[in-house]
């Protein structure tokens, strides 16, 4: 029998509701990859064997029952660990949270459980994915399929680790300045950003809940819409959930086209710090996309260039109100409560031994941020500059359809590079940051190798909120063209493990 | 604008709950003096007529209906608690002595 790890997660869905294979089969085939590979990649933090093949073996009772069952029922999927799941631990990568058991699931994570999904476990992450790289993990860095010695992106870096290493064929991240669509592009896999509000945040632990979303990360354009739709859709348990019909992004999957369509060049994502060899890669996406009927014209938006410096405020910001939370009272890690130390002592205490570096960082630059004298200076210029660049966004749509640009300005970097210089760090997200701050739709895609290092390119394209379907529409014309071109999916030329 | 201090840097510490060692203080002080350096750009293009926005939605009051649904029982709720006593969180002490 064909390897049940390399099948797409449609394909898997539908053997499955045939009877050609079982879900229990299928997910003991991943488990049993996990274990084969997991030790290099260290894509988890914890594998839930015995929930996985429960979950599975409920699928195939209700096919034997004659049940019908949903487009994913039986499909293994890796779940960040930054989503609650109910009686699995959940630690948002930080030692803070170890031993955490929740006792209640995320939305998403429900949604998936009634979709018949069966949930192998939880991916490594950077700590409250504050990072680029999975590097600030506080459990250990994950390593990049296509060579271990680099990142897989971040924060995500656990969920695209696990799709390309073949240890599950769909997973879910959260984007809050590009941590679905970093890690999809220095990985070779499909990570979709949906419109903000568009999948629930209730149980996705908050970073920067301005900028949070969660999203599907997948190895194919139409795996990533089966996921998206079986979690997207208005929840009464988050208020800042859209209460709106979902875009039909499966549909929009299915009928890859770009006859027609205008695509706009972002002049900007361009010029200092950008990798040749990716912007040759994304150069050739371009004339791909005019090859395949589009009307490709160039694009300024020039308050781009001041995302970034904003992005490093508002997420601060948000990060240092939302982290008060973890004050060694509820949950969670306690330490130094020796019976003569305050609460406020113990809180101090607690919170140092269990934050990292990078969210001790951001704690006390959001602090900063907000504190009175400085915060017209900073954030609220920030909160300007927000506005700058969603009037840039509008004004640019209303000349094209979707704006596409390189994911990412360069390829994986190795591991521990720029670990401890936090401003290179923060230029992998150069080209992501935009869309969280004005709330936009945008995906990542393969698109090549770069020539230089033989690594993977990542083509962004950018919809305007909640026309989410556009994305699809047009990444399954690109990933088809590819296919015709390459002969085989990318992934296929990554070095086995 | 002028760089920030290292006192500046011990007193966010106090702010923001974090016992930080002296050689960690020091460190953060390089860096997150970097960093405002770098992030105060925003104030070269943000004028005084742009409005600021701190959400992408325009959503306001948004409510539910005020319903009983079911909620998590005290052991659920206490479950992940460090230290537990009669169905309630058990804390360090809050207030010292002359309070």
């Amino acid at each position: 029998m064909a390897d049940l790890t390399r099948l797409t997660a449609a394909e898997t869905a539908s053997r499955i509701a045939v009877g050609e294979i079982s879900a229990v089969e299928v997910a003991q085939a991943h488990l049993d990859r996990i274990a084969e590979v997991d030790g290099k990649v260290h894509a988890f933090l914890h594998v839930d064997t015995e929930g996985a093949l429960e979950a599975a073996k409920a699928v195939d009772e209700r096919r034997a029952k004659g049940d019908a069952l949903g487009p994913l029922a039986g499909v293994p999927l890796a779940l960040k660990d930054v989503f609650t799941t109910r009686g699995v631990p959940t630690t948002c990568g930080s030692k803070i949270l170890e031993g955490w058991v929740p006792p209640y699931d995320a939305t998403v994570t429900r949604r998936l459980k009634e979709a018949g999904v069966v949930i192998l476990g939880k991916t490594n992450m950077d700590e409250f994915a504050m990072g680029s790289s999975t590097e600030n993990s506080a459990y250990g860095p994950t390593g990049n399929p296509w060579d271990l010695a680099r990142i897989p992106g971040g924060s995500g870096g656990g969920s695209a680790a696990a799709l390309a290493a073949f240890e599950a064929p769909l997973a879910i991240g959260t984007d809050t300045g590009g941590s679905i669509r970093q890690p999809a592009a220095v990985t070779g896999t499909v990570g979709v950003k949906p419109t903000y509000g568009g999948v629930s945040r209730y149980g996705l632990v908050a970073f920067s809940s301005s900028l949070d979303q969660g999203g599907p990360c997948a190895r194919t354009v139409l795996d990533a819409a089966l996921l998206h739709a079986a979690i997207a859709g208005h929840d009464p348990l988050d208020s800042t959930s859209v209460d709106a019909p979902v875009p039909d992004v499966v549909a929009a999957a299915r009928a890859g086209d770009v006859r027609g369509l205008r695509v706009g060049v972002v002049k900007e994502f361009a010029g200092e710090g950008y990798q040749a060899g990716v912007l040759q890669r994304f150069d050739e996406a371009v004339e791909l996309l005019r090859g395949l009927g589009a009307e490709v014209v160039e694009i300024s938006c020039p308050h781009f260039d001041y995302a970034m410096p904003a992005y490093y405020l508002i997420a601060p910001s948000e990060a240092s109100s939302n982290l008060a939370r973890f004050d060694a009272m509820r949950y969670g890690l306690r330490v130094g409560d020796n019976g003569d130390r305050s609460a406020e002592e113990v809180m101090s205490l607690t919170r140092e031994a269990g934050f990292g570096a990078e969210v001790k960082r951001r704690i006390m630059l959001g602090t900063y941020a907000l504190s009175s004298g400085y915060y017209d200076a900073y954030y609220g210029q920030a909160q300007k500059v927000r506005t700058l660049i969603t009037r840039d966004f509008d004004a640019a749509f209303a000349q094209v359809d979707v704006l596409v640009s390189p994911t990412t300005p360069t390829t994986a970097f190795p591991i521990g590079e720029r670990a401890d210089d936090p401003m290179a760090m923060y230029l992998a997200d150069l080209c992501t940051i935009p869309s969280n701050m004005a709330g936009n739709a945008a995906m990542s895609l393969p698109c090549g190798l770069a020539p230089e290092d033989g690594l993977p390119v990542g083509l962004q394209i950018i919809a305007p909120a909640m026309a989410d379907d556009r994305l699809y529409k047009v990444g399954a014309a690109v990933e088809a063209a590819y296919l015709d071109r390459w002969g085989a999916p990318l992934l296929d030329q990554a070095p086995a493990l | 604008m002028p760089g920030i201090s290292r006192e500046e840097v011990a007193h966010l510490a106090r702010l923001s709950r974090l016992e930080l060692g002296a050689e960690e203080l020091d460190h953060l002080a390089t860096q997150l003096d970097d960093i405002i350096g770098a992030v105060a750009r925003v104030g070269e293009v943000a004028a005084d007529d742009i409005p600021p926005t701190s959400h992408p939605l325009p959503l306001t009051n948004v409510m539910r209906p005020d319903e009983i649904r079911p909620g998590l029982t005290p052991e659920q709720a206490l479950s992940g608690a460090p230290a537990a006593e009669d169905q309630r969180f058990r804390v360090p002490r809050i207030l010292g002595e002359e309070q």
